[in-house]
């Protein structure tokens, strides 16, 4: 690791800087990690709350409505205020807020007269009995209609922040005190959840735990135009470890718009361009794709008419007498023909190679976790068959965890390094740090996994037990090595690809 | 029976008859108030507006509603031939009011009305039909020719 002087200027905010000493400089927080705070949905709820607080007392509305008003503006306290600031008549118009006291309930009887009797547009019924319910708009419906009208916008279609009034072309939206004495407590229940959602939804400092019934969600300050630079791993309360940025799995040291566009990249490409690599050569002389499918390795370009043989790539012409067994693979010419071959096709190749080691992880990953239950199997074949405790046999789960977290680092350095170019100078020599790195990393990886799958031998667990410890600490700081230093590269703007971030 | 639904057609029905808006007319079928058959004459020359090509066409539609109208809105479908941008080959129609800008206090007149501007104001940036928002955009006399053809057939 280089000296700490030169990565303190790597901080944006000094606030870890102050601490001093061997211990501080432990648990400093390393380049490519970032900070966040996991929040479980009651702290989502007092958080919102809190900023709807906030806002009603400087704009000097009931909270009801500062809620409209902030989750129109997407939870940007600083731009309402501003906008507020500036032209308050018209945020109101543009977010559906009236701020007028109206009495939401009225007994259909107290704004009837004979000669206008109260009517419902909705139903017709013009009911003295019914109560009916209006927003500021004073569009008034029976209670049953709009109850019904809510009903199916909250629980059918899921609306919850923007449910407008039901008069045909209003746009005022019905605020959520309405909507909770309006409502039946189930679908209010429903009503709040999906309001909560909705605030983590359009917040851009939050995001929801991507793991299948997880309730949590993820704050990072972490803002989107910095994604070229840094990727943000959070893991949340549940183990679950993702980018911040793009909710996919944890995808280190390759930032998001690598793998957005690697992942795209291996969904259209990477079948085909594996059946060509495999079933197709190319014409020597026109290049075009050829697959062989039947017939004697005498061939004639449909194209360009050239005859070459198929098995060596040299000009047919050549052949003499040897037809139809071909003995010529070291002649010069057919050295040539496929030379230039090899070339053509160096960067179908080039991917395939990034490819396949990045496909490969994918796959040794999920055999880790088959692994893993093997693993767990074993601990308690330790524990039962030697005088080791349950603590003491965790290391092998750890060494699991930590195996499955180096080949997702991994894999992902294939994809980084495939975008890399390769033109820059000055870039080929850290190229080759990177690929040291990884080297270092995978070796490592791949002996720790076979020890791991090595049966155990009772007699040997002590000596299996301290190996295993010392390769997980050993391939731990590998990665560490590697994702720091990778890290380090992006925001210096060293690494430089081929392709636009953009 | 009286449901909500029922009712509310009814004195959709009533308003229709007692202030039926030009051009349009509808009835729900004798022995069914969920089903209703509508006529929609093609707006002729009103305004400034340069071609009418659906003038004099007498359009018949079905409008089927079920029991969560006018919470929801009913289905709509054109039974004459129709040549028409926002229109289906089966005579299914694309509206904004009959999906996403549905409001429950739209009525039969309100949609038939709104069906009515559609004809002549059509929206080429949602075709239903491709053929006619293409024609529509890139030669209007070649749509305009199309869509007499559909208004002669009306008349069957």
């Amino acid at each position: 690791m280089p000296p700490a002087g030169d990565e303190l200027e790597y901080f944006e905010d000094g606030e870890d800087l102050n601490f001093d000493g061997v211990l501080a400089e432990k648990h400093r927080k390393k380049l490519y990690q970032v900070d966040y705070t996991v929040q479980s949905a009651k702290h989502l709820m007092g958080s919102q709350d809190k900023e709807v607080g906030q806002v009603a007392v400087i704009l000097g509305m009931p909270k009801e409505h500062a809620a409209t008003l902030l989750r129109h503006y997407r939870w940007n306290k600083e731009k309402l205020i501003e906008r507020y600031m500036d032209n308050p008549d018209s945020v109101l118009r543009i977010a559906g807020v009236v701020t007028e006291h109206v009495r939401r309930i009225i007994p259909a009887r107290e704004i009837s007269s004979p000669e206008h009797p109260f009517s419902c547009d909705i139903c017709c019924d013009d009911d003295e009995d019914s109560e009916t319910v209006a927003v500021s708009c004073n569009h008034r419906f029976c209670r049953t209609c709009y109850e019904h009208y809510l009903r199916q916008k909250i629980k059918e279609e899921g609306e919850s922040r923007k449910i407008e009034c039901p008069q045909d072309g209003c746009k005022i939206v019905v605020d959520e005190k309405t909507v909770e004495q309006v409502v039946d407590k189930n679908t209010h229940l429903r009503y709040r959840e999906l309001l909560n959602r909705t605030y983590v939804d359009d917040n851009d400092h939050l995001r929801w735990c991507p793991a299948p019934n997880c309730e949590f969600a993820v704050e990072c300050h972490i803002p989107s135009t910095s994604l070229t630079t840094i990727v943000p791993t959070v893991e949340c309360e549940c183990g679950h470890q993702f980018c911040f940025g793009c909710g996919l799995p944890d995808h280190q040291p390759a930032i998001c718009p690598l793998v957005k566009k690697w992942q795209k990249k291996c969904e259209d490409d990477s079948e085909t361009a594996n059946w060509i690599s495999a079933h197709t050569k190319e014409c020597p002389k026109c290049h075009s794709t050829i697959e062989k499918n039947g017939g004697c390795n005498h061939m004639t370009c449909r194209k360009c008419k050239y005859e070459f043989c198929w098995v060596c790539m040299g000009p047919w012409s050549e052949h003499g007498t040897s037809w139809y067994n071909c003995n010529r693979y070291d002649e010069k010419s057919s050295h040539e023909a496929r030379d230039s071959q090899t070339q053509s096709r160096a960067s179908l190749e080039r991917y395939l190679h990034y490819y396949n080691r990045f496909a490969n992880h994918q796959q040794s990953a999920k055999l880790d976790q088959d692994l893993y239950r093997k693993t767990e199997k074993k601990m308690e074949e330790m524990q039962q068959t030697s005088d080791l405790s349950w603590i003491e046999v965790q290391f092998l789960k750890k060494a699991v965890d930590t195996l499955t977290q180096c080949r997702m680092t991994l894999k992902w350095t294939y994809a980084f390094a495939f975008y890399l170019s390769r033109t820059n100078e000055t870039v080929i020599f850290e190229v080759c740090d990177v690929t040291d790195n990884q080297k270092d990393l995978e070796m490592a990886t791949e002996y720790l996994s076979e020890l791991l799958e090595k049966p155990l031998e009772r007699e040997k667990i002590a000596e299996l037990r301290q190996n295993v410890l010392d390769k997980t600490v050993y391939v731990k700081q590998r990665r560490e090595i590697l994702l720091e230093d990778t890290a380090k590269g992006l925001l210096e703007n060293r690494w430089s690809f081929f392709v636009d971030l953009k | 029976m009286s449901t909500p639904s029922r009712r509310r057609l009814m004195r959709d029905f009533k308003r229709l008859q007692k202030d039926p808006p030009a051009g349009i007319s509808g009835a729900p079928c004798p022995d069914n108030i969920m089903l209703w058959n509508a006529v929609i004459f093609g707006p002729g020359l009103l305004f400034d507006i340069a071609e009418t090509p659906f003038e004099d066409g007498t359009f018949k539609l079905v409008l089927q509603f079920d029991e969560t109208y006018p919470n929801k809105p009913p289905s709509v479908k054109f039974v004459s031939k129709m040549f028409h941008p926002n229109v289906y080959a089966n005579g299914e129609l694309c509206l904004d009011i009959l999906q996403n800008r549905w409001s429950p206090t739209y009525d039969v007149a309100a949609i038939l009305t709104s069906i009515q501007s559609l004809l002549h104001d059509p929206n080429p940036n949602s075709p239903a039909n491709a053929e006619a928002a293409n024609l529509y955009r890139e030669n209007r006399k070649e749509y305009v020719r199309r869509v007499r053809e559909v208004v002669e057939t009306s008349w069957e």
